[in-house]
């Protein structure tokens, strides 16, 4: 499954990198040259592979005690105001709305 | 009105509905770090590394998160994973720090669970299957309508354990959710895992709906509908997007899979503001934390500190011969039954209790904005008030009198019936007294009684009470006139 | 004793020095941050700690193994008093709020922090060159990489700055560049050391490691910041053997393997030839030597450029200009993600991110992630089969080729094998460590000993006794 300049550029747009025009053959060469070797792997036989569980997880006691910052957040934030962290609004926040997350 | 907005566009559809309830676990501190949960902190306040998702921080599980969300997995009948994973969903949003979210995908905590949810259909209980409860991290939360041109980020929610309950799309009508919903809740909360409150959000609803036409059994391209804040806003929201998806079908249109939000003011449904087209998670195994494994020995611990649940509550009221309604009322939150139990152990009349319980108690509660749990009335004084009226110590009117003065004061119920002059008399001498005079004072009703005119005996106890200033046992009174007019 | 020559003396020899009130700490720091100064043009360190700054810790520093002892740390292991930038723009002058379990054992141990190391960039590349802040030199010849990622941190230790340095290991990033400086260079088994403050590559493979001048030194580093910490979830609460006893102890007994996928037929034979000097002595040693297979080897690198890339991918979202690091100017959210990212990120972490997403994009994940996994299953438990046949440690040459020249790597792919045995042992959680076995080319080869999960100790066993045999024919 040879990579195409679209799968770069739509990876690129999911991982939020802006490639230049200009760089996207060159990736699609790196990036077709990396996975022919990769191909390899298509051959060995996984069939005996099992899921131990090797060290199952630690679980901490729910108390509350965070790993304490030595200076606060509006010390090193980018863009912090009245205690929040501003970001420019998403375009499609065209108009005024009810806070919401998005998950 | 023109005939188009008259015919139904639903008719010949049939609605199809799956719900993603997410629960926010009451723990103290987060799932994955030490922060603590606490509702209202001024912004980003709840914040450390782990959850700023600083360079070089690491996520350590929350070993109560665990607990509430194995409660919730037994609570619902659920299988439990011995091992379950968790996996990194990937996408960018300024309240997601980690640029993932810390979530199960293949390997959820609990899978194959269903739920009773009260309806019959053709006579059958109605079962919803619920697909699976996974465990995952809440996102901070956006503000977009506080400064110009900017969105305010604040991560104090950011991180808190969270339980997701998604179901199949086993329901039919918008009631059929909303009968899901109110039960999955009540099941929670006597599980006291969550607060499960919708307007604070530790209780929110998305919904998955589609439309086909009757008979058809594949099912219809689906849009989710979010951002209710209520059950009968989920109801509402069900109604109009199906409507609206009958709409697009009637007119010869096919239905675009979206994401839709419920506008509970205006009561209508809009398309959610974009979520920069990404819908490509890149689900991958968590590697910070190893697998969580549930040991039959946790299993059984966590078992046999679970609540009775509704359902069986229910059962065992009902057995006491209390109608369908006082069942209800009963158990319609978890602290009731506790309540009407401890009352019913000191005074062994499950209905009389009921009543009181379900009447004045639950009226003075509704009153004092009290919890069950914080009632200033013991159930013994509940009891004892109980105890006076059984014995005809007092009589019903008194008693709500009583019951008033109890949370007032210290005194038992006996001492204040005796403060109050609200002990019945029931002294032959002076209920003959009382008779007498009121005989004397309305001769003319007096002849007329002494004839045989028995109707004539309401009033006359009537004006026995007043005289006595409400004290006369009734049914003495009764008695003693009945004997004068026959003798 | 003057300070300059603690600087020739095994790192446990300064402590006790220091201890014994022959030399002053403050000294033996300003003399070590002198000879660092006078090389910048190495270009080892993205910081270097001001001298009062260093006088100020030795003077409190507290007893310990590493009291007074000054050593160096890799610029992505968090540190509050100097920057943590990762070799990245997208970091450039970021001061860690809090610090790395690692580098709070260092000071509680007395060890007195010189400055943060150059290294590529979020310690993607085998060769310093990938660095925001300009490549460092091999301090054995100036036209030659160092190795990678910990680069800074080899030469830091090679050019006689400190005896004791730490680095962090994804796919060989301490054992390579150990390699190619001539040192000793160690990978502890995964969980050994905590991760926590240590800025994220590839979680599941990602490792603090130790330099040292010698096995000793190298030894007591990694004594110092082994142990549980419950602060990360993959730390194992497995008690800390001293690995600095194994100085002496007799190979009579040690089983060492020796597998055949590391002596391919393509192998430098002056590589080979100082590897089976080297496995000669052990033999002579009281050591029994066997041949052993590890089948799956060479599916090492196509698994690890796989996986490391798509949990990078994740692991650099973070890099989102919202909560810390500089952030460019947009009107839009989108606009302002693109640009910080791109502005933020060099050619080499860009390309991994791409590979990364796309390895587990819609549609492939299958095919790639998913197979990766297994596939380093079978790897995991070629080890385990040769480690439960009675072996004790296996030995390989470190590297294919030793130290390249600048600019000679300029396919990514070629690169990549550069990791082709060292990769093995991040993918399995194995320990590793890496030591001088003598010099071709007048270039340095290294060679690698593996040990079984959380048997570090059996590793130094054979390798200070390896490294006294040879002796100056280490570096010959």
């Amino acid at each position: 499954m040879a990579v195409s300049d679209a799968d770069v550029l739509h990876v690129a747009a999911l991982a939020r990198l802006a490639i230049p025009a200009a760089r996207v053959p060159a990736l699609v060469r790196e990036l077709n040259g990396i996975l022919d070797h990769m191909a390899v792997l298509e051959t060995v036989d996984v069939s005996t592979v099992g899921g131990d569980v090797r060290t199952p997880m630690p679980r901490r006691d729910d108390t509350v005690a965070p790993i304490r910052l030595n200076r606060p957040l509006a010390e090193f934030a980018p863009a912090p105001r009245d205690g929040f962290l501003l970001v420019p609004r998403l375009s499609t926040h065209s108009q005024l709305g009810a806070s919401e997350g998005d998950e | 009105m023109s005939p188009e907005n008259t015919v139904d566009v639903t008719a010949g559809f049939e609605m199809v509905v799956g719900l993603e309830v997410h629960v926010q676990l009451k723990t103290r501190s987060k799932a994955f770090c030490g922060c603590s949960t606490d509702f209202g902190a001024p912004p980003n306040r709840n914040t450390c590394p782990v959850c700023l998702a600083l360079p070089g921080a690491l996520p350590v599980l929350n070993a109560a998160a665990v607990e509430l969300a194995l409660r919730v997995g037994l609570g619902l009948g659920f299988t439990i994973n011995r091992a379950s994973i968790f996996a990194r969903k990937n996408y960018f949003y300024p309240d997601l720090p980690k640029g993932y979210q810390i979530s199960q995908h293949d390997r959820p905590i609990a899978e194959h669970g269903s739920l009773d949810i009260g309806l019959t259909v053709n006579g059958a209980p109605r079962v919803v299957g619920v697909t699976r409860a996974h465990m995952e991290e809440d996102a901070g939360k956006s503000i977009h309508d506080r400064y110009e041109g900017a969105t305010a980020v604040d991560l104090n929610r950011s991180g808190v354990p969270l339980v997701e309950i998604v179901s199949e799309p086993d329901m039919r009508s918008p009631e059929e959710a909303g009968a899901y919903l109110r039960t999955l809740k009540q099941i929670l909360l006597y599980l006291d895992v969550s607060d499960c409150n919708m307007e604070e959000g530790s209780l929110r609803v998305d919904a998955n709906v589609s439309a086909r036409p009757f008979g058809q059994t594949t099912l219809g391209t689906k849009c989710e509908v979010k951002n209710m804040n209520s059950f009968s806003g989920v109801e509402k929201a069900l109604a109009a997007e199906f409507r609206r998806q009958c709409g697009v079908l009637v007119a010869g249109g096919t239905v675009q899979q979206q994401t839709l939000l419920w506008d509970g003011h205006k009561n209508e449904i809009r398309p959610a503001r974009s979520k920069e087209g990404s819908s490509d998670y890149r689900y991958f195994p968590e590697p910070d934390l190893p697998p969580l494994v549930i040991t039959e020995a946790e299993l059984a611990r966590v078992s046999a500190t679970l609540p009775e649940l509704p359902a069986a509550r229910r059962v065992r009221y009902a057995a006491m011969k209390l109608s369908e309604y006082d069942v209800q009322e009963l158990t319609a939150d978890p602290a009731t039954g506790p309540y009407f139990e401890s009352v019913l152990q000191l005074h062994a009349d499950p209905k009389s209790v009921a009543n009181w319980v379900n009447g004045e108690v639950r009226a003075n509660l509704n009153e004092s904005g009290a919890t069950w749990s914080a009632v200033s009335l013991a159930p013994a004084r509940l009891a004892s008030l109980l105890d006076l009226v059984r014995d005809g110590v007092v009589g019903s009117s008194a008693a709500k009198k009583i019951f008033a003065h109890l949370h007032a004061s210290d005194h038992s119920p006996r001492e204040i019936a005796e403060r109050e002059g609200l002990i019945q008399v029931r002294d032959d001498d002076a209920l003959a007294g009382w008779v007498d005079a009121v005989l004397a004072e309305n001769p003319a009703e007096a002849a007329r009684y002494a004839a045989g005119e028995k109707k004539l005996q309401g009033l006359l106890v009537g004006l026995v009470m007043k005289k006595s200033q409400g004290r006369a046992d009734p049914k003495l009174v009764n008695q003693l006139l009945s004997s004068r007019a026959s003798g | 004793m003057s300070a300059q020559a603690t600087l020739d003396m095994s790192a446990a020899a300064t402590a006790a020095a220091i201890a014994a009130g022959n030399v002053a700490a403050p000294d033996v720091a300003a003399a070590a941050l002198s000879r660092a100064i006078g090389d910048a043009g190495l270009n080892a360190y993205v910081t270097l700690a001001s001298e009062a700054d260093v006088r100020d810790a030795a003077a409190a520093a507290p007893a310990g193994l590493l009291s007074g002892v000054p050593v160096a740390v890799k610029d992505n292991i968090s540190t509050t008093s100097l920057s943590t930038s990762c070799g990245s723009r997208i970091l450039a002058g970021w001061v860690s709020p809090y610090e790395a379990t690692a580098v709070s054992r260092l000071r509680a141990a007395g060890a007195v922090i010189i400055g943060k190391t150059n290294m590529d960039e979020f310690a993607m590349g085998s060769s310093t060159e990938n660095s925001a802040f300009g490549p460092t030199l091999n301090p054995l010849d100036h036209s030659r990489v160092p190795g990678g990622s910990s680069g800074g941190s080899a030469a830091a230790v090679a050019a006689g700055h400190c005896r004791i340095a730490f680095g962090s290991e994804t796919g060989g990033s301490v054992r390579q560049p150990a390699a190619f400086c001539g040192i000793v260079g160690v990978k502890p088994t995964y969980g050994r050391v905590s991760r926590l403050g240590l800025v994220a590559f590839a979680s599941s493979l990602d490792h603090i490691g130790v330099f040292g001048r010698t096995v000793d030194d190298a030894a007591l580093g990694l004594k110092v910041i082994a142990g549980h910490d419950a602060l990360d979830a993959t730390s194992v609460d497995t008690p800390v053997d001293d690995y600095c006893a194994e100085n002496g102890r007799p190979l009579a007994g040690l089983v060492v393997g020796v597998p055949t996928e590391y002596f391919p037929l393509t192998l430098d034979e002056r590589i080979r030839a100082k590897c089976h000097r080297a496995i000669g002595l052990l033999r002579d040693l009281g050591a029994e030597v066997r041949s052993v297979s590890l089948p799956h080897t060479d599916l090492a690198i196509p698994v690890y450029y796989i996986l490391a890339p798509a949990e990078a991918s994740s692991n650099l979202a973070r890099f989102d200009g919202v909560r810390y690091g500089p952030r460019a100017a947009s009107d839009d959210l989108r606009g302002m993600y693109e640009r910080t990212r791109s502005e933020g990120f060099g050619p080499e972490v860009t390309r991994r991110i791409i590979l990364g997403t796309y390895v587990l994009s819609q549609g492939h994940y299958d095919a790639y992630y998913r197979k990766a996994m297994l596939v380093r299953e079978k790897i995991t438990e070629d080890f385990a089969a040769v480690f439960s046949s009675g072996v004790h440690v296996l030995f390989t040459p470190t590297t294919p080729t030793p130290a390249f020249p600048f600019g000679s790597k300029s396919d990514p792919m070629e690169m990549y094998l550069s990791d082709i045995f060292t990769a093995t042992a991040n993918l399995a959680g194995v320990p590793a460590m890496s030591q001088p076995i003598g010099l071709v080319d007048g270039l340095p080869i290294g060679g690698q000993f593996l040990a079984a999960h959380f048997r570090e100790a059996d590793m130094f066993r054979a390798a200070y006794a390896l490294e006294k045999s040879l002796g100056s024919e280490a570096l010959s």
